[in-house]
């Protein structure tokens, strides 16, 4: 028996829309299947997971408060995928980005610091960048694998926070817990609407779509960056600079992460804490990849995977849903979509033998 | 005397696609006999002997053996009947010796293996060290290899696939004595090629085939050159005219004392080449595949960066340094062996390959693609250039191999360049597309282009260059003129002979 | 007990999971595969193997139970990159999340019982040994039966023609087809068999080495077994060193901390991560491309 892959003609469009919805779909399927194995009342799980979080606006609102990392992450990951540049340390650069940014309110704890929001959005960028940059002159200058170092990076990034906010950075009325004092006024980022808490961080994450549309569809080194990972080969032929691709894709992911960080503890959690390491770093990959990685369908990825964040938390108390099932959720939704994206681009024919 | 038949297909057809590479062929084998498949690349050769080795399988007709209706679900049936197949792009493991790569297809222990492979080399003139890692073994070596892997399961039927396109003269007329003497011990050999005199020399029954159908059955000897080419390509053999009377004028590439390690024990070490081309010239590198080439190519496109900046020269500036956009903007452009994933990205439309080397070309504004710009060049270069295809938004991927170089090159020679490297115009690329790239070249060469073709067809070379080297072992030969010299002359340096 | 032989007595221990996920996945590279999974399937082992051991009291079901779980795990990797084609570190990934999000989700429950460790077992006449003997010596049936096995591995891959297939088949799957072997076949195997490593390890490092389960237990075991098969440059025995190296360096962090050494917890906790970077870094000369 001989299985081979034919391509369908003009079949690209219907997979980058098709492909997600189905997947979504045979996540649905296959997690009524586990949770009614966990004894896990699956209706009601599914629906908290899926429509509650619609049912009010204050719900509706925390979708788009946790969209916004995921969005702006995912986007800066993408770009680097699509060249073969494997970030997988997004949650150690967003750490990182984290730390850079609460520096400031940590040593001007009355806020007494010019520009506060501002320099504190920056620093989280370039720290994030600086971050994400060893392992780009790991690569570029050992061959180091990228794919090990910032993931090793991330771990690493763990322990710098707790290092930081058991010793230096902790509170000294904050009762012995690990965590940095309360951010004043001026370094908590404005909010968008009243009384919810989704905050500017979204027109981040937006612009940043923004500029990986024009970056990746309409420019030129976005060209560059497809060839080196579509045809690494051609790409050298061209004289287009692996190296520089290879920073790039890096110090891009590396911003977008620490940009991500900054905001969260300028925004929701208005202080430094271990919960700032929240696993975003890991989900935005996944967001990166069912959204096709391309910027229309993350925007998309990024609402979907935030709508099952949101709907989780309800669904821990609705229905006794276990936190992880999220995780489970996530893995299966990327599993799914690696096979419905490959079946609605390509045929699968089977050949069966003929006996001889 | 008709010998009886060992091999008969009856109406077989494949079909890949919109494609139809096989058309009710029908094809008749005897023992004892070198039965030549000829046909131009492209006619569906490959596919045929994919069929008959059990690769694939037909949609329809039928194949017999020995009397017998066959179906093959994968080589190893093909192979028990007494099938065995050489191909054409060896399937063997570098990183393993000859007893290891020959004990991947044949039972038996590793000792064993040895002492056959060795009666079996003296047997058929076909020597080679048992012990010796593939990947030092030279092309002719590792021939033999495939041969003898195939003799120890003792066919009935032997196919080879192109053999001779990597081989040097003299190592043909070896392979042509081993094959004579498998004939002369029974055994029936099918015999692919689209070189007619070898197959005059050698066969004794072709069959022709011409766009996936049969044209001829023939008894080649008794056909002269000029009817066996007719059935092949249907007409005429095209010639092209390359006048020669241009005289050289600057200096345009240079090679001074280029040498370079090799990248992997794979590789070949360069040493010490010296070249010099000017405009208005053609010149050829001749050798056989694995001498040094690719290493070549990517150290005068850029892709490798030398040792030292003054080892290559462009247009009189040092550029041993500079990558191969650079290089360009000193007006070099590059033609690579390698279509798919080198000189063209195979996801991306024909417009948005144009950009790879012709984004100077107005159309690039602050770094924005201007994809009316990308869209009209790309359609020149389509209509020019006399390249089939639906339109610049066609997928290069999904092009035919003859196309697709059509466009690559025209490309390249869109960007006007003063001097062009240009590796394997040809291979792979039927006769009327062959021929009318090498008239491109030939017209480039009037215009005063300087022109350094990489090649291992040796006509080719002797077609359109002025002169030709020879690369051997990572050395380069001195220049030879090809008006005076010979095919056999070029072969001795080809296998290090004439040191 | 001293320092020095706190050291001798665990890091065979220590390094074990590693080792067998590194020889696992060393299989799989080894046919020209890269499985990114490592952590979520050993996690996934971890917690079956627990929740088995708790149950039933037999160390021997955890082990089978947690390595079947991992390898269809594994081969649901192994349909996404042969059969579907999909990329290789995207469906790594997903798996890899999918083990721990499922080993969460089965452990959950589990997470403050105790259940038994294993004994223990010397050698008379090794036992005997002034230092060694009580030491290195002495080891869990476990570690016995992995280094056994590991030999019997080596042999395998360096010795026989499942071996040379299998360096055949990563050199150039396509000449392997061509001579009609199933490239396909001999992968999935190959990534089955580091799917049920993995999950030997997991069971090894819940139910053994330290016999409890928690959320997160394998702290990025599975990337730095990964490393490790780099780092052995895809030979069992530098794979072996490698792994024992890093046991020797996961205790040493306990053994500072215990001797009370003045350097942060976080930096020693650290140390493993960093010492794979820079190993990384160091073996660059050598790598070799795994397509």
């Amino acid at each position: 028996m001989k299985l081979r892959m034919i391509r369908r003609d003009a079949a690209s469009r219907m997979a980058m829309f098709g492909a997600p919805v189905l997947a979504l779909l045979l996540t649905c399927l296959t997690s009524l299947i586990l949770f009614a194995a966990l004894g896990i009342p699956a209706g009601k799980a599914l629906h908290a997971l899926l429509l509650k979080p619609f049912l009010s606006w204050y719900s509706f609102a925390e979708i788009l408060l946790k969209m916004a990392p995921l969005l702006l992450i995912a986007q800066g990951l993408a770009i680097g995928f699509r060249a073969n540049v494997f970030n997988i340390g997004a949650e150690g650069q967003f750490i990182i980005g984290a730390i850079c940014a609460s520096a400031f309110p940590v040593y001007y704890p009355e806020g007494n610091f010019p520009a506060m929001l501002p320099a504190m959005i920056l620093a989280g960028g370039l720290g994030g960048m600086a971050y994400a940059s060893i392992a780009a002159g790991l690569r570029t200058r050992f061959g180091a694998s990228e794919i090990l170092v910032t993931l090793m990076l991330s771990l690493i990034a763990v322990q710098i926070l707790n290092y930081l906010l058991l010793g230096p950075w902790k509170d000294p009325r904050g009762f012995n817990f690990p965590q940095s004092v309360r951010f004043p006024e001026n370094a908590q980022l404005p909010l968008l609407f009243e009384n919810v808490r989704p905050n500017v961080s979204l027109l981040f994450a937006l612009i940043g779509s923004l500029f990986a549309y024009l970056m990746m569809e309409r420019h030129f080194r976005g060209y560059q960056l497809r060839t080196a990972g579509l045809a690494p080969k051609a790409a050298l032929y061209a004289g287009f600079s692996a190296p520089r691709m290879i920073w790039l894709s890096l110090a891009l992911g590396g911003i977008a992460a620490g940009i991500a960080g900054a905001s969260e503890v300028a925004g929701p959690l208005g202080q430094l804490q271990r919960s700032v390491s929240s696993g975003y770093g890991y989900a935005a990959i996944i967001v990166a990849y069912v959204g096709g990685l391309r910027p229309l369908g993350i925007i998309a990825s990024s609402f979907l995977i935030s709508v099952l964040y949101i709907g989780g938390d309800s669904a821990t108390v609705s229905a006794g849903l276990p936190v992880a099932a999220v995780e489970v959720f996530q893995g299966m939704l990327l599993a799914f979509y690696l096979l419905t994206f490959t079946l609605i681009r390509f045929r699968l024919q089977i050949e069966r033998g003929v006996p001889a | 005397m008709k010998k009886p038949a060992l091999l008969t297909l009856s109406g077989v057809s494949k079909r890949y696609g919109k494609v139809q590479a096989n058309n009710a062929i029908d094809l008749e084998v005897h023992s004892g006999s070198i039965h030549a498949v000829l046909g131009e690349n492209g006619a569906g050769k490959s596919t045929l002997m994919k069929l008959i080795y059990g690769v694939e399988r037909p949609d329809e007709g039928t194949i017999v053996w020995n009397g017998t209706p066959v179906s093959f679900n994968r080589p190893s049936d093909a192979q028990a009947l007494g099938i065995g197949m050489v191909f054409q792009h060896f399937s063997l493991f570098e990183t393993l010796n000859v007893v290891q790569n020959v004990s991947l297809m044949i039972p038996g222990r590793q000792q064993d293996l040895a002492r056959k492979i060795t009666d079996l080399g003296e047997k058929f003139g076909l020597t080679v060290d048992p012990h010796a890692m593939v990947h030092t073994l030279s092309v002719g070596e590792r021939q033999r290899v495939e041969i003898i892997r195939c003799l120890l399961l003792d066919p009935k039927l032997l196919i080879l696939d192109e053999p001779t396109s990597v081989l040097p003269p003299q190592s043909v007329q070896l392979l042509f004595e081993t094959l004579r003497k498998l004939q002369a011990a029974g055994t029936a050999i099918l015999f692919i090629s689209h070189k007619l005199e070898e197959i005059r020399a050698l066969c004794d029954e072709a069959t022709v085939l011409r766009g996936g159908a049969v044209t001829g059955r023939v008894d080649p000897r008794a056909q002269d050159a000029r009817a066996l080419a007719q059935m092949m390509i249907g007409h005429e053999m095209p010639k092209v005219d390359a006048a020669r009377a241009v005289t050289p004028g600057s200096v345009r590439l240079a090679l001074k004392g280029l040498s370079h390690p090799r990248a992997s024990r794979f590789g070949t070490t360069l040493t010490d080449i010296n070249l010099d081309l000017r405009a208005g010239q053609i010149i050829g590198i001749a050798g056989i595949s694995g001498n040094g080439q690719q290493e070549l190519a990517a150290l005068i496109s850029g892709e490798t960066r030398a040792q030292r900046k003054d080892m290559v020269q462009i247009m009189g500036q040092n550029a041993g340094l500079l990558d191969a956009q650079k290089r360009r903007q000193l007006g070099f452009s590059f033609v690579p062996e390698e279509r798919l994933g080198r000189g063209a990205v195979p996801e991306m439309s024909l417009a948005d390959n144009s950009l790879l080397t012709g984004h100077r070309q107005g159309m690039l504004k602050g770094g924005f693609i201007k994809r009316q710009v990308e869209r009209d060049y790309t359609r020149r270069c389509i209509e020019d250039f006399d390249v089939r295809t639906p339109g610049p938004d066609a997928e290069a991927g999904a092009m035919s191999g003859g196309n697709l170089q059509k466009f690559i090159l025209g490309r390249e020679i869109m960007l006007n360049p003063d001097v062009m490297l240009v590796s394997q115009p040809t291979w792979g690329v039927d006769i009327g597309a062959a021929t009318a790239i090498r008239r491109r070249l030939v017209e480039m060469r009037a215009q005063g282009a300087a022109i350094l073709v990489i090649s291992e067809e040796l006509e080719e070379l002797f077609e359109i260059c002025d002169s030709l080297h020879v690369l051997h072992e990572g050395r380069l030969s001195k220049a030879l003129s090809v008006a005076d010299t010979s095919a056999e002359e070029v072969g001795a340096y080809m296998i290090g002979a004439s040191e | 007990m001293s320092a020095l032989e706190f050291l001798l007595a665990g890091t065979l221990a220590a390094a074990l999971p590693l080792m067998l996920a590194a020889l696992g996945e060393m299989v799989v590279e080894k046919t020209g595969l890269l499985n990114l999974g490592l952590e979520g399937m050993m996690a996934i082992g971890a917690a079956i193997a627990f929740i088995c051991v708790y149950h039933s009291g037999s160390h021997s079901l955890g082990f089978l139970a947690a390595a079947l779980v991992s390898t269809a795990l594994a081969l649901i990797f192994a349909f996404l990159v042969i059969v579907v084609q999909a990329n290789q570190v995207a469906a790594g990934l997903a798996v890899g999340v999918l083990g721990l999000g499922l080993s969460a989700l089965f452990g959950k429950t589990y997470e403050s019982l105790t259940i038994s460790g294993l004994q223990e077992i010397g050698f008379p006449a090794l036992s005997q040994i002034p230092v060694i003997g009580p030491t290195v010596m002495t080891q869990d049936i476990v570690v016995w039966l992995t280094l056994i096995g590991t030999v019997a591995l080596w042999y395998v891959l360096n010795k026989t023609k499942l071996g040379l297939i299998i360096a055949a088949v990563g050199e150039n799957a396509d000449a392997a087809r061509a001579i009609g072997y199933p490239v396909g076949l001999i992968r999935t195997v190959a990534v089955a068999f580091g799917g049920a490593m993995c999950g030997l390890a997991g069971a090894y490092a819940s139910t053994v080495y330290t016999p409890l389960w928690a959320d997160g237990m394998i702290a990025g075991r599975g990337w730095i077994a990964l490393a490790l098969v780099v780092f052995g440059t895809w030979r069992t025995g530098r794979v072996v060193f490698g792994a024992m190296l890093f046991g020797v360096l996961s205790l040493g962090e306990l053994t500072a901390q215990a001797v009370g050494v003045a350097i942060p917890s976080q930096v020693l906790a650290s140390l493993p991560y960093v010492v794979t970077i820079l190993m990384l870094v160091a073996i660059s000369r050598h790598q070799r491309h795994v397509s």
